[in-house]
């Protein structure tokens, strides 16, 4: 049976990962490189580095460090943070990504998540998106949470998988950073709304969370934090222990 | 020296580091010459079956690829790679193969049952043929390790070509071997499979071509 993931995200600024804490046996917690193949070998399933960096010679060196990564941790990585065009795509691929998120590029190129996919494979177009409720209504959000964009979520996803995109990244606003579980409301409507595999992001605090997650509802395909990692509240591995002995299938 | 074929067809980065990491010398190139003078040859892709076979006839290393396998130069096919080297496929429309593998490639959607999304993604087990013996590709590598997926068809058709099988609502075909034993595919990426994947290249790399 197909396990569940569990993917860890890299935030990174100027080359170096935003918020970590000190692992055992772990020296630089804040180098992408080093906490990636820390993830990688405590069982992380997939990595995800997302580039917040606003300046050319950030841009430079995040792909010169996802380079590193790809010489060294053989697990799927993702890249998301400022693609905007076709030519961002290549610009990553080219340096070992196998698949690329894309957020606010999708909502001001709304022909991007299209385009990609038909160059580059649906595999490899991953839509992500930062939904937060609006006067009882799911609303996309722009720009890292920012901007109400006044787009309905549920249709904007399932218009992005009708345009290619292979799978969702579902962020919510209202749950992030609460450490209180996941949205379960909104993924079940996402989950009923496209067929493609859809990845759960915001509200991971506890080992409870994921198990809750993976059993309410099936149809998630993969969960996925930061800040808990980072921190060490959460280990990876006794994390796919936990969720084993819950018969959730996951890879050991 | 390991050849990884490049015809314009996905993204070869992962697939070299994989095997520099592993001490293997290899090359990434579309040089007819260099292919022919390459230990083994690994074809890769990603993508639609269709425009890949077209790319392959196109530049003439569909005939170059046959050619070496023919003569026992060890070949692994992964991915979209592995599906080329069927017969045909019935991916968008019917479109002809390397002829390899005998048997078609055919839409898992037809198999795995209701629920289940189209396109497998993720980390899936081996599950190797009962009283066959395991492929020199799993020399390093136990029933039930997991190795990563992504595909929505998959090569069917003959049982005695399968090596591995994973179960997705049904099985599903994990890698093949022709009968000779020179010319390998897997569905899943060994080049993102961690250890278990980086073992399964290792084997291959340890195989001679046929003296």
């Amino acid at each position: 049976m197909i396990t569940k993931r569990i993917i860890p995200c890299l935030d990174v600024r100027d080359g170096r990962v935003v918020k970590g804490k000190n692992f055992l046996g772990l020296r630089d917690v804040s180098s992408p490189v080093r906490l990636a193949e820390f993830y990688s070998d405590s069982g992380a399933d997939e990595l995800v580095f997302y580039d917040i960096t606003a300046s050319a010679e950030g841009r430079a060196i995040f792909t010169d460090i996802l380079t590193e990564c790809a010489r060294k941790i053989f697990i799927p990585l993702t890249v998301g943070g400022g693609i905007n065009s076709i030519a961002d795509f290549d610009r990553v691929l080219k340096c070992g990504a196998d698949k690329v998120s894309v957020n606010s590029g999708a909502i001001k190129n709304p022909s991007l998540v299209y385009e990609a996919a038909k160059r580059y494979g649906s595999q490899c177009v991953v839509l992500s998106v930062d939904i937060k409720r609006v006067d009882g209504s799911f609303r996309v959000f722009a720009r890292g949470g920012r901007d109400d964009t006044g787009i309905e979520a549920i249709e904007w996803l399932r218009r992005g998988v009708g345009n290619g995109a292979g799978e969702i990244v579902v962020n919510s606003i209202d749950t992030d950073g609460v450490k209180g579980g996941f949205d379960l409301e909104l993924l079940a409507a996402v989950c009923e709304a496209v067929d493609v595999p859809v990845i759960a992001s915001g509200g991971a605090g506890s080992i409870g969370d994921f198990i809750t997650l993976f059993k309410t509802l099936p149809g998630v395909d993969a969960g996925l934090a930061a800040s808990v990692f980072h921190f060490g509240e959460i280990d990876i591995k006794t994390l796919k222990a936990a969720l084993t002995r819950e018969n959730i299938p996951v890879r050991i | 020296m390991t050849v990884i074929i490049d015809y314009g067809v996905g993204n070869l980065f992962s697939l070299a580091s994989s095997l520099e990491f592993i001490g293997e010398a290899a090359k990434v190139s579309g040089d007819p010459e260099k292919i022919r003078r390459a230990d083994r040859i690994i074809l890769p892709g990603v993508g639609a079956f269709g425009d890949a076979a077209a790319k392959l006839r196109e530049s003439g290393l569909d005939r170059v690829i046959i050619e070496e396998a023919g003569a026992g130069k060890p070949l692994l096919g992964i991915c979209l790679g592995m599906q080329l080297l069927f017969e045909r496929s019935f991916e968008f429309g019917e479109h002809r193969g390397l002829g390899l593998i005998p048997g078609s490639v055919r839409p898992i959607r037809d198999i795995i049952g209701e629920g289940l999304k189209v396109l497998h993604i993720g980390w899936n087990r081996l599950i190797f043929p009962e009283g066959k013996p395991k492929s020199r590709l799993y020399k390093y590598t136990r029933e039930g390790e997991y190795v990563y997926f992504v595909h929505s068809y998959h090569g069917a058709d003959y049982e005695e070509y399968i090596s591995a099988y994973t179960d997705y609502g049904a099985l599903l075909t994990a890698s093949v071997e022709n009968a000779a034993g020179f010319v390998f595919g897997t569905q899943y990426h060994p080049e993102k499979s961690g250890r278990v994947g980086l073992e399964i290249l290792r084997a291959f790399c340890e195989i001679g071509g046929r003296p």
